[in-house]
């Protein structure tokens, strides 16, 4: 049985990247504790604009855990304490207690600056993608499935990478503002396939300029990353990366 | 220049210089413990790296492994400051698998090159240095006597706490320094991540073990050590 709670919600507003910003709170009664994060914000919204004030503003999208849109750090946790692999939009409101405080804010990170209160702008992933995360080697025709064959653990492991939905927890989550397990996810997913290798040490030495041009921090391997992913990718990946740029790097 | 301009490059300088300064202190380890078994043996290997080229020149290398390590230390800490930006959280959990010596290498780092000024004062100046400036002073062991060093240095119990302290920090640098240094080396995965982890926790356990003990044991069993007549060691 669903039950209700009363919550504070304490959130940030800011106008736009150079603002300073600051704390503002609501207190939200009777809540049924399985409304999701989400829809507990849109509520709160409805009570804001009935009371003539500004609504909250983040980022959101599907709300199905797969966009990876929505990028709210909840009480000290990117993404807040969901189950393991999940996004905002899969946070329920039975995770909090009742009469709680919830503190939510945005990324925070020079990489992704703030547009307002917590929606932040994460081009800079794009940008990195741009760099060099695809690969334009000539196809040709469809191939028959089992032209080239890969083994299932390769595949698999190019799956989980690929499954990295770039919603950017690992750089909020980073003490160093290092957004290496996004990059590295995405360098992995093609550097485990033969379709990749092609352009293997080219692509990793772009995406990672760009990710360093583009501010990033460097990678100290805190496994913060890690611990906050929705979609569990691992410092595996990380590594894979490291052995990608030097290979290619002692190649040149 | 990539170990310069890109940040896995940086990371590569110091997992490198990392990872020689680890093979030294395993070194320097081996060769502490012979002190709990021979003064002679012990002052014999303080002879040979004393006022020699090859010590000398060996010393030079040694000093610009650390200076490599803390100035790119430097840099990279800079460099995450401001990609983290200026706007704090107001509420960080650190979740559990987050070891809080990751967070905390340069921290760790300013204890250790503290610790390193004192024990280059104790054990470099008085030694190597003093042995090339033949500048001993009377009433003070011989510069090739460290044996000696030792012993005047953990007869005040100040300097025995701030060694503890200085072990331990190294101890807990190196449970995340190892296994990261390979893991940016790229030596790791699935499975090699664990095995790191493993052996490094275990190596820096045994090389600190080591300076540990030997520390100690000057500092409360210094006769015995030294062989007085009637003095016997209780391990």
């Amino acid at each position: 049985m669903a039950k209700n709670i009363s919550v504070t919600v304490k959130f940030w507003k800011q106008n736009g990247p150079k603002d300073a910003g600051h704390f503002e709170s609501e207190v939200m009664k009777d809540i049924p504790d399985d409304t999701s994060f989400l829809e507990m914000l849109d509520i709160m919204n409805e009570q804001l604009i009935n009371q003539g004030k500004e609504p909250f503003v983040f980022d959101h999208d599907c709300r199905e855990g797969i966009c990876g849109m929505c990028s709210l750090y909840i009480n000290g946790t990117p993404h807040g304490k969901t189950e393991r692999g999940a996004t905002t939009c899969q946070l329920y409101m039975r995770k909090f207690k009742d009469g709680e405080t919830i503190t939510v804010e945005p990324w925070r990170s020079a990489g992704f600056p703030v547009i307002k209160d917590c929606m932040v702008d994460r081009t800079a992933f794009d940008k990195i993608m741009q760099a060099g995360g695809y690969t334009t080697v000539r196809t040709g025709a469809p191939q028959d499935a089992n032209a080239i064959l890969i083994p299932k653990e390769d595949a698999d492991e190019a799956m989980d990478c690929a499954s990295c939905i770039g919603c950017g927890a690992c750089v909020a989550a980073c003490k160093n503002g290092s957004a290496m397990l996004f990059v590295s996810s995405k360098v992995s997913q093609l550097a485990l396939l033969p379709q990749g290798r092609i352009e293997a040490a080219k692509r990793v030495k772009r995406m990672v300029a760009k990710m360093d041009e583009l501010g990033f921090g460097n990678c100290t391997n805190t496994r913060a990353c890690e611990a906050v992913c929705p979609k569990c990718e691992t410092i595996t990946n990380i590594a894979r990366l490291n052995r990608e740029f030097i290979k290619a790097k002692l190649a040149d | 220049m990539w170990l310069f301009n890109s940040s896995v490059g940086r990371k590569v300088v110091m997992s490198v210089t990392g990872v020689a300064l680890v093979l030294f202190l395993t070194f320097h380890a081996c060769m502490n413990v012979v002190a709990l078994f021979s003064k002679e043996a012990y002052n014999q290997i303080c002879e040979l790296l004393g006022a020699n080229w090859y010590a000398i020149v060996a010393t030079l290398g040694l000093a610009a492994l650390v200076a490599i390590h803390i100035i790119y230390a430097l840099i990279l800490t800079l460099q995450n400051r401001k990609a983290r930006g200026n706007n704090k959280y107001e509420i960080t959990d650190k979740p559990e698998k987050v070891e809080w010596a990751s967070q905390n290498m340069f921290v760790l780092g300013i204890i250790i090159c503290l610790g390193l000024l004192l024990h280059l004062k104790h054990f470099w100046y008085n030694m190597m240095f003093t042995e090339i400036m033949g500048s001993h002073v009377a009433n003070t062991p011989m510069p090739t006597d460290g044996f000696g060093w030792i012993v005047v240095t953990f007869s005040n119990p100040i300097y025995t706490v701030l060694y503890v302290i200085w072990i331990v920090a190294i101890w807990l640098h190196l449970t995340h320094g190892m296994w990261s240094s390979m893991q940016t080396l790229g030596w790791s995965g699935h499975v090699w991540f664990k095995r790191w982890r493993v052996i490094g926790n275990i190596w820096a356990t045994i090389i600190m073990g080591a300076f540990l003990i030997v520390a100690l044991a000057f500092t409360f069993y210094p006769d015995a050590l030294g062989h007085l007549p009637g003095k016997v060691l209780p391990f």
